[in-house]
């Protein structure tokens, strides 16, 4: 038994950055979108630390990074985390703005794929974040796994555990902060990961340079995507700045006071 | 207009959340026909709540009682098919979340999540983790919505007879649900009902005036507040992060807290940090919440520039002592 695990995983704006929409020719935008400094979708590389993890405890496993971007951003952003876990790449060139349509980006993932030499599809774990941090809808994944025919299919996972039988335990984000546990008799499966339980792994000089023989090739011949976006009527930031009350030089206890009083709803 | 297909998962005694008669009502703002679809527990009771709103077809059975993807999908896919829905409505309860897309597939259909307004000339929903608010429309059919508690107020309706259509699906799934923990120490913090969000920030595991961190009576004020107060329990990422790196930490948390960016954005009335320095990426996930409120030792930290509506520049383990004695 080992796995075939593909992680689809998108690059997104750094979180700290700024973020301005702009109405562009193909409908919204970002704001210099392309020199925004982007990192590996948070969410969906959790999914790839966790599927280095996995790969490593089953041997004869195989990991394959399945990303649709703009191919010289997401070069730059492997330049990072191609160093952390050993992957093969499989790239599509096209828009990684989330105002693009997800049903299309399925499409072109799930292409991508079925395309894989040698996928064997009985053993295949199609990871991913369970959110971008663009779109944020939760929607692509579990339309590639529909594509590929898989009826097991797992959002908000943070943890699984192969069986001896070959079973998956797995865990769940559900209402009220607690997880739902459910055990798949095995693969093909779908899990969109939350945060999972591995931390980021170092950077390994080594693994960036076995990485890159095939990081390179794969970007230069990367498809295009066909990615389209539906009609939008608005697109804006959120008008809330507040007027912030600050509270100065007042002792704690008439601070607690005015605390308890403003939650009791006094 | 279109026939609006609202599907729902009533509990073994038929009863329908808030965010399901929400999602009812949703539908029956837009003015079209409206068919309730009830997927697995009690379908009879439901209908007799329920049954008001419309036509009322059902999917039952012990292997649809459950929360899953196969029996879960193929449930809402037949539902789809027998109401001939060209827009197809659902709560965002982590149960839809988890199919209702792979069913738009199957349907040929698309889909939008997290949809926080919805009127009949189109939906809005936020981009890029609630920094960004669209309002769209689409032409391709059926469409599938889920929509985020708070959408539209609970739909309201006399009780009756409680008729329904049952509709008959095969599934053989091969995952079997085992049932629900809670992680961390057993005590749940997290409680989406609650009127106050209470968040912890990082500084509570810092080193003090004194020269010491008390992370030990920090757990204890916290937990406090969030017993006293009956408040769920939020945190920024930096302090469930530091679990992770075998610091001294507050055994009850869990990134399950987490709020922001990469943590959940919840819905309280109100909500105060405490030494928490109120960043960008945390301050997304308080999208949601109306009143806020912030204790910190930084006059200029995140929450004075437009964040909160008050920041008490003051010591949190000093105003928490307080509070947990006012509010005990
Ligand atoms: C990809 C990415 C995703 C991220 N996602 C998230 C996310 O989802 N959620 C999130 O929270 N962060 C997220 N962050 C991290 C975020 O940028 C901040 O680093 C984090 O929120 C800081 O946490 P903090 O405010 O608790 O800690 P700190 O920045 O360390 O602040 C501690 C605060 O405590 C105050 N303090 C200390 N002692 C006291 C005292 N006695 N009384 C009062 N105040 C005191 C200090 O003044 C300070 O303001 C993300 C970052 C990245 C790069």
């Amino acid at each position: 038994m080992s796995y075939h695990i593909a992680v689809c995983a998108g690059i997104v704006p750094d979180p700290l950055q700024t973020l301005e929409p702009v109405s562009g020719p193909q409908g919204p935008a970002l704001k210099n979108e392309m020199m925004l400094p982007a990192v590996l979708d948070p969410w969906a590389a959790h999914a790839l630390y966790e599927a280095s993890h996995l790969a490593k405890n089953v041997p004869g496993s195989k990991v394959y990074l399945v990303s649709l971007a703009p191919k010289a951003k997401l070069q730059q952003v492997l330049m990072t985390m191609a160093q952390k876990v050993a992957f093969e790449l499989v790239a599509l060139d096209g828009p990684s703005s989330g105002f693009t349509e997800s049903a299309d980006v399925a499409s072109a993932l799930a292409a991508a794929i079925e395309a894989i030499p040698g996928l064997d599809r009985s053993q295949l774990l199609l990871f991913g974040g369970w959110e971008s941090a663009a779109r944020a809808a939760g929607t692509t994944l579990a339309m590639v796994g529909e594509r590929l025919g898989i009826t097991e299919q797992f959002q908000g996972v943070d943890a699984l555990k192969v069986g001896a039988d070959g079973s998956l335990e797995i865990l769940e984000r559900v209402e009220g902060g607690k997880h739902q546990v459910s055990v798949c008799a095995g693969a093909p499966a779908v899990l969109g990961w939350a945060t999972g339980s591995l931390p980021e792994p170092p950077n390994s000089p080594q693994t960036g340079m076995q990485n890159m023989r095939t990081v390179m090739p794969a970007l230069q011949k990367a498809k295009p995507a066909q990615v389209g976006a539906h009609a939008f009527l608005s697109v804006s930031l959120p008008k809330q700045q507040r007027t912030t009350r600050i509270v100065k030089d007042v002792p704690a206890a008439e601070v607690a006071r005015e605390i308890a009083a403003w939650i009791r709803g006094s | 207009m279109e026939t609006i297909l609202v599907l729902l998962h009533p509990d073994a005694e038929g009863a329908i959340a808030k965010a399901g008669l929400e999602a009812i009502a949703a539908a029956h703002g837009l003015g079209g026909e409206v068919i309730i679809g009830l997927v697995g527990g009690n379908a009879a009771g439901a209908a007799k709540v329920i049954g008001g709103a419309g036509r009322v077809l059902a999917v039952e059975g012990d292997a649809f009682s459950q929360s899953r993807y196969a029996t879960d999908a193929a449930a809402a896919q037949a539902l789809v098919a027998a109401s001939k829905a060209g827009i197809v409505m659902a709560p965002a309860t982590s149960r839809w979340s988890r199919c209702l897309a792979g069913v738009a597939q199957r349907c040929g259909g698309r889909i939008d999540s997290h949809i926080t307004a919805i009127a009949p000339e189109g939906v809005t929903r936020w981009y890029y983790r609630q920094r960004i608010e669209a309002t769209f429309t689409r032409a391709e059919l059926p469409w599938f919505l889920l929509l985020e508690s708070g959408a539209a107020s609970a739909w309201q309706g006399a009780p009756c007879d409680g008729t329904f259509e049952r509709i008959a699906v095969e599934a053989a799934p091969r995952t079997e649900v085992k049932g629900v923990v809670s992680p961390g120490a057993g005590e749940q913090t997290v409680k989406p009902e609650a009127e106050l969000l209470f968040v912890a920030g990082a500084g509570w595991t810092k080193k003090q005036k004194d020269g010491a961190a008390h992370v030990e009576r920090a757990g204890e004020l916290i937990l406090g507040i969030v017993r006293t107060a009956g408040a769920s329990l939020g945190s920024s990422k930096s302090l469930v992060d530091l679990s992770g790196e075998g610091q001294a930490v507050l055994p009850f948390l869990s990134h399950l807290n987490q709020v922001g960016q990469t943590g959940s954005t919840p819905r309280h009335p109100k909500g105060l940090a405490t030494c928490c320095h109120g960043e960008e990426p945390h301050v997304v996930g308080w999208r949601f919440i109306q009143d806020r409120r912030a204790v910190n030792l930084d006059a200029n930290c995140g929450w004075a520039r437009g964040k909160a509506d008050v920041l008490y520049v003051a010591d949190a383990f000093e105003v928490m002592e307080e509070l947990n004695r006012l509010l005990a």
